[in-house]
């Protein structure tokens, strides 16, 4: 890979088990700054597991547990100084499902910056709130009825409210997993749009099953397979000339 | 194109058993119908033979007329600057007989009369002219118009509860007391309104002068201190067992605990109580607060259990996106799930409440079935609860302690109603957002 950049996040071989049984065994995963890296692989392969131990979620999953080094910024995640509070500030996720709490869309989005003081004045509040939702690229749509329950909107709408919830605590890493999986073709094309957009200020790890999206949106791509990775390499290449045959088989619908 | 999809179809009259099915459905839904109306039915006919019993007993019996407060009667002999006790111990009723014999002019020598005017009012006026007169001695000599309750049986006798075809001897009314209820009651002096003594008397040997007043402040005392302990405790406990505790063997065995506590009948509650509480802590017997303690044990393994499945029923996508935006668990619960689980909190704990309000059995072991004439101060004064003084009217022969009973049951039944809806509506009010 390109030796002028820089490596954000690293995975050194994670493991994970659920109540003793493996899910992954052992990845080791580069993820580089301001780029997106798309993770495929068929259902059950472990992508949602690995993305889940970027940002410790799995913590809350009973009877998980992770082996293995993570790094952000040099820094090992599972590390017993690191507060998981303060890493998912800086690793934000969006899920598979839109989960918009059912409070005022403005609410949704004031969330994270209020719970982690990021605004000293309403104003402040209020700026964090529009410039998020414009990132996300739902403020036309919204700006009428800001107050308004963020669970009326349409689930393309509710997702791009999740993407601008989790980009207003100013996280440097963002986890989307399959943030489209729920949405029609245009939402979906917005998304693309938006995670394009977001590329400049953040570095995005996405779970995609939709091939095509994995061709547009990344610059680098992730397959898994069996809770192990197969390759991992720039898109084009992947997509291309894929080194292995289970790729090959994979992106060309074999199986999964 | 015709050609393959006429190749395609299938012939319309297979048979895959529609009307088995639609049948099957029909019988159902006339199950479930035939169920409601039962219901529908046997609640009415409940409702109606308690409201057609107790409704006259918001109504009592009151005679109003004017009192010459004698001082030959009250105090012959002028000592009351001296010694107070005269007042204490006069003879009020002969005033009020005198009254009234004057007014339906009954000769002073008529001795079975003047007995039978005697049985016309209550024989509480002497508590009401005592404290009348004890409050202002000034009062003596001049003439009061004063209004007294009618004794109970002509009470009875106005609500037409007294079967007049019955030979005189055979019943409690006389015919000149009949007659004399028509009399006053032409001129207006004898009247029926509403029954504030059922709210505001305590307990009384003569129905007309017994009321809920002590049954309710119990009541209140005791709902106060079960709704002060068990929402707490009870929402506290379900959110550490729903959240924090690790699932093993103890936290099985106490929640298999908890189940089984909601199961247990109350009155091995009262039991409970009455050995830690009454004998082993030595809190007085009868008093509120025991009763509210055991009422708030008997609660709350309900309210632990609805409280948790009230949590369960939170998404779990809500709590991902709390935790993923980097709410610390505490934050997520007081700010995401308790107020998504505050509707069901809120009806499991009022209707945990109702049913601690209408229990009796515990309260009766911890000797609540007391006679309670004066007001509990503090709930460790000898109280008495509405259900447990339903149960004790329930008891009485007479008749208007029988109409009191049906009155009692219609106003526990409207505290229920009322937090019965009240819980309904702050269900709908918790669940807009
Ligand atoms: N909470 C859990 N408890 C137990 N096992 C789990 C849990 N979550 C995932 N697994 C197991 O871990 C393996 C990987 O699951 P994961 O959800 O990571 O798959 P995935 O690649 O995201 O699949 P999909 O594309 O269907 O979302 C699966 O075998 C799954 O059964
Ligand atoms: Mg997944």
């Amino acid at each position: 890979m390109d030796s002028k950049l820089k490596i954000k996040m690293r995975g050194l071989d994670v493991k994970v088990f659920y109540g003793g049984k493996g899910a992954l065994h052992g990845i080791t995963l580069d993820i580089l700054e301001n780029k997106v890296i798309a993770l495929i692989g068929p259902s059950g392969c472990g992508k949602s597991t690995f993305l889940r131990c970027l940002n410790r979620m799995n913590d809350t999953i009973e009877g998980a547990l992770v082996t293995g080094r993570i790094l952000l910024d040099e820094e090992d995640i599972y590390d017993p100084s690191v507060d998981v509070v303060e890493l998912r500030a800086r690793v934000g996720m969006v899920f598979q499902k839109p989960n918009p709490f059912p409070k005022s869309i403005y609410e949704n989005v004031a969330y994270g910056p209020r719970i982690h003081g990021l605004a000293k004045s309403r104003t402040e509040l209020d700026e964090i709130v529009e410039q998020s939702l414009i990132k996300a690229g739902l403020f036309n749509e919204v700006k009428d009825r800001l107050h308004d329950v963020g669970t009326s909107l349409s689930g393309g709408q509710q997702q791009r409210l999740c993407i601008a919830r989790a980009i207003a605590v100013s996280p440097e890493v963002i986890l989307m997993d399959e943030p489209c999986s729920a949405l029609d073709p245009i939402a979906t094309a917005k998304i693309e749009e938006l995670i394009d957009d977001l590329r400049r200020n953040y570095t995005i790890a996405i779970v995609t099953h939709s091939m095509q999206q994995a061709a547009r949106v990344s610059q680098f791509t992730a397959m898994f397979h069996l809770g192990n990775l197969v390759e991992v390499g720039a898109t084009d290449t992947i997509f291309t000339s894929p080194q292995e045959q289970r790729t090959q088989d994979y992106i060309t619908g074999r199986f999964g | 194109m015709s050609l393959l999809s006429e190749s395609h179809m299938k012939p319309l009259t297979r048979n895959i058993g529609l009307k088995r099915r639609y049948r099957a459905e029909k019988r159902f839904r006339a199950y479930g119908l035939i169920a409601i109306c039962t219901g529908i039915f046997f609640l009415g006919a409940l409702l109606w033979s308690i409201f057609s019993h107790g409704y006259s007993a918001f109504w009592q019996t009151s005679i109003t007329l004017p009192v010459r407060l004698d001082a030959a009667v009250i105090d012959p002999q002028n000592r009351r600057d001296k010694n107070p006790q005269v007042l204490i111990t006069a003879n009020y009723p002969i005033l009020i007989r005198n009254a009234l014999s004057e007014k339906l002019s009954i000769a002073p020598d008529d001795h079975v009369g003047l007995r039978q005017v005697n049985r016309m009012f209550s024989s509480g006026v002497r508590v009401q002219l005592r404290k009348m007169v004890f409050d202002n001695p000034q009062l003596i000599g001049t003439t009061q118009t004063v209004t007294v309750l009618a004794a109970a049986d002509i009470d009875s006798a106005v609500k037409g509860q007294i079967n007049l075809a019955v030979p005189e001897t055979k019943r409690k009314v006389s015919d000149r007391q009949v007659e004399w209820i028509h009399e006053l009651a032409a001129d207006g002096s004898l009247y029926k309104a509403f029954n504030t003594g059922l709210f505001t008397f305590a307990a009384s040997s003569r129905p007309e002068t017994s009321g809920l007043g002590a049954a309710l402040i119990g009541s209140i005392y005791m709902i106060l201190i079960v709704l002060a302990l068990s929402l707490p405790i009870g929402v506290a406990a379900a959110i550490y067992l729903e959240e924090y505790a690790r699932k093993n063997r103890f936290t099985d065995l106490i929640e298999i605990n908890i189940n089984n506590l909601a199961a247990v009948p109350s009155i091995v509650f009262g039991l409970l109580g009455l050995a830690i509480f009454i004998n082993f802590f030595g809190l007085p017997r009868s008093a509120s607060l025991v009763g509210g303690l055991v009422l708030a044990l008997m609660t709350l393994p309900t309210i632990i259990i609805t409280t948790r499945s009230a949590l369960r029923a939170v998404p779990s996508s809500i709590r991902s996106a709390a935790l993923g935006l980097g709410a610390s668990k505490i934050q997520m619960l007081f700010q995401h799930v308790l107020p998504l689980a505050a509707p069901g909190i809120l009806t499991g704990t009022i209707i945990s409440l109702a049913r601690a309000l209408g229990e009796t059995a515990p309260l009766l072991l911890i000797g609540m079935v007391a006679f309670v004439a004066n007001y509990p101060r503090t709930p460790m004064d000898p109280a008495t609860a509405l259900p447990v003084q339903i149960y004790m009217w329930a008891s009485e022969a007479e008749r208007a302690f029988v109409e009191r009973t049906s009155g009692a049951i219609i106003v526990l039944l409207m505290f229920l109603a009322v937090m019965n809806i009240a819980a309904v509506l702050l269900r709908r009010r918790f669940e807009q957002p």
